[in-house]
Order: C-alpha cells, then structure tokens, then sequence
C-alpha cells in the first residue's frame, strides 16, 4: 500500500493505493495522526485505487473518524468499488460515513 | 480427504497479503469464479489468518499458522489452525449493534459467516474451516449476501 496526501481549500485529501489490511494499517493512521496533530480537521480518504479493505483496515478508518470528531473535524470516504461498498454495507459502516462516488465529489462543499 | 494445497505460515502479519494472493493463483476454481471469489473467499481467508496470528498465537513469531485448502464436488474449503489455545466464537458480540459500531475491533469472524456459506470451528477454536459453494451460486454468488 501506498498513498499520497495533498491540500485542497483546507481539506486534506488521503489517496490510497493497494489494499488497507491488516500488515499496513498503522501506515495510514499514522500519516492521518500527524495531519490532524498539525492542525487538519477535514479529511477525505479516497480509495479509487485501492482493491480491498478488511475488518483491520475498517476498524482504522472507525478509529480515525473517532479522533477526528474528537478535534471537532470530519473524516469523508470516497470512490468505494462494488466490493468496498458491499463490504461497508454488511457492516454497517456505511451508516458512519459520509460516502462520496468519487473524491471530486467528496471535496466539494466540505 | 487430501490437501490440494498446504502452507505452513509464520505469525508475521506482513505474510498475509502474499499467502493469500498464493492461494489465489493457485486454485483453477478462483480463476473460473475471479469476481466472486476475489471478493469473498479473500475476505474470508485474510480474517482468518488475521485472527489466528493476532489473537490466536498472540503474535508470538515462534508459532505458526496451518493452512489447507481443498476443491472437491463444486465446493472450496480451506482450513485455518493456530497454535493457541482456542476462543468461544459464540461469545464475539456483533459489530454491527448500535453499542458496537464505533469499537475499532470486531469483524472479522461476522465478516467470514456475511460472505462464506460454511464458518465452523473445532471444539477448542483453535482451527476454522471456511467452505465456499461453487457450483450453486451461495454466498458468494453476485459477490456477498447481506
């Protein structure tokens, strides 16, 4: 896994690359963690380019949401394949999250 | 019944994404069944290591994970063992209650009963087998049933 973090009119935009799973998630808490320490509240994780999720992965994404409410920030999901978003649906966690077809989306009126 | 295909996996969570990726390529049904099967016999298998090397041998690097997987009469089973001492799956509280939908934990194994058609243990729960029907659409068929 690999992601790129840019700036967007004060959101923070997390692009993912690969699978979020098990082996890799503290990568990506960590990388929010210092974003939100340095002052970020608005995040958006975009997984248009990642294959799968799993309930690691899933439980990062809850515990970030968590820590950014905490701070009085917003975490937003975006481009979710047909997999993904079944993944989220079975859980649940679709009813957590804002959930956008696509980072563009995501951005807009954040 | 003998194993089509048997792996013996350090506890080293980094192990995972290849072990599974390896089971992949190596089962003719996955490739016939790609888009279903990539979504739940995935899922199902990575859950199951995840829980065998966090919870099952405690992340202890000494201990290994036994993986065997057989295709048989339309049907796909591999089973999981740690070398710990075993868990009640029956006590694991569903993570999609209200009380527990913000617990960073828990999904796992609703995860491998959401998308497989079989998810049994042994009696000390050290060892699950994952069955995936091929043949007769199931679980899996279309990608999950909620």
């Amino acid at each position: 896994m690999s992601f790129q973090v840019s700036k967007h009119d004060g959101v923070t935009l997390v692009e993912v690359e690969g699978q979020l799973i098990v082996g890799n998630r503290q990568e990506l808490k960590q990388q929010v963690l210092e974003q939100l320490e340095g002052g970020d509240r608005k995040f958006v994780i975009d997984f248009a380019e990642t294959g799968y999720i799993d309930s690691s992965g899933l439980g990062v994404l809850v515990s970030l949401s968590k820590k950014i409410r905490e701070q009085g920030g917003e975490l937003r999901l975006s481009s979710l394949n047909e997999d993904l978003r079944t993944l989220f649906e079975l859980t649940k966690l679709d009813t957590l999250f804002r959930i956008s077809d696509d980072k563009a989306q995501a951005l807009e009126g954040f | 019944m003998d194993s089509d295909l048997v792996l013996e996996l350090p506890t080293d969570i980094r192990s995972i994404e290849g072990a599974v990726d390896y089971v992949m390529s190596r089962c003719q049904a996955c490739t016939e069944h790609a888009r279903r099967l990539n979504l739940n016999f995935r899922v199902g298998l990575t859950e199951a290591l995840a829980n065998a090397m966090l919870y099952g041998n405690g992340r202890d690097p000494s201990k290994h994970v036994l993986v065997e997987v057989v295709v048989r009469g339309g049907m796909l089973r591999a089973t999981i063992r740690d070398q710990g001492v075993g868990f009640d799956p029956t006590r694991v509280p569903d993570p999609t209650l209200p009380e527990n939908i913000t617990r960073p934990c828990g999904r796992g194994l609703f995860l491998m009963r959401s998308l497989l058609d079989e998810v049994s243990f042994n009696d000390l729960g050290n060892e699950v087998t994952l069955v995936l029907r091929l043949d007769s659409g199931g679980a899996f068929e279309g990608g999950a049933q909620a």
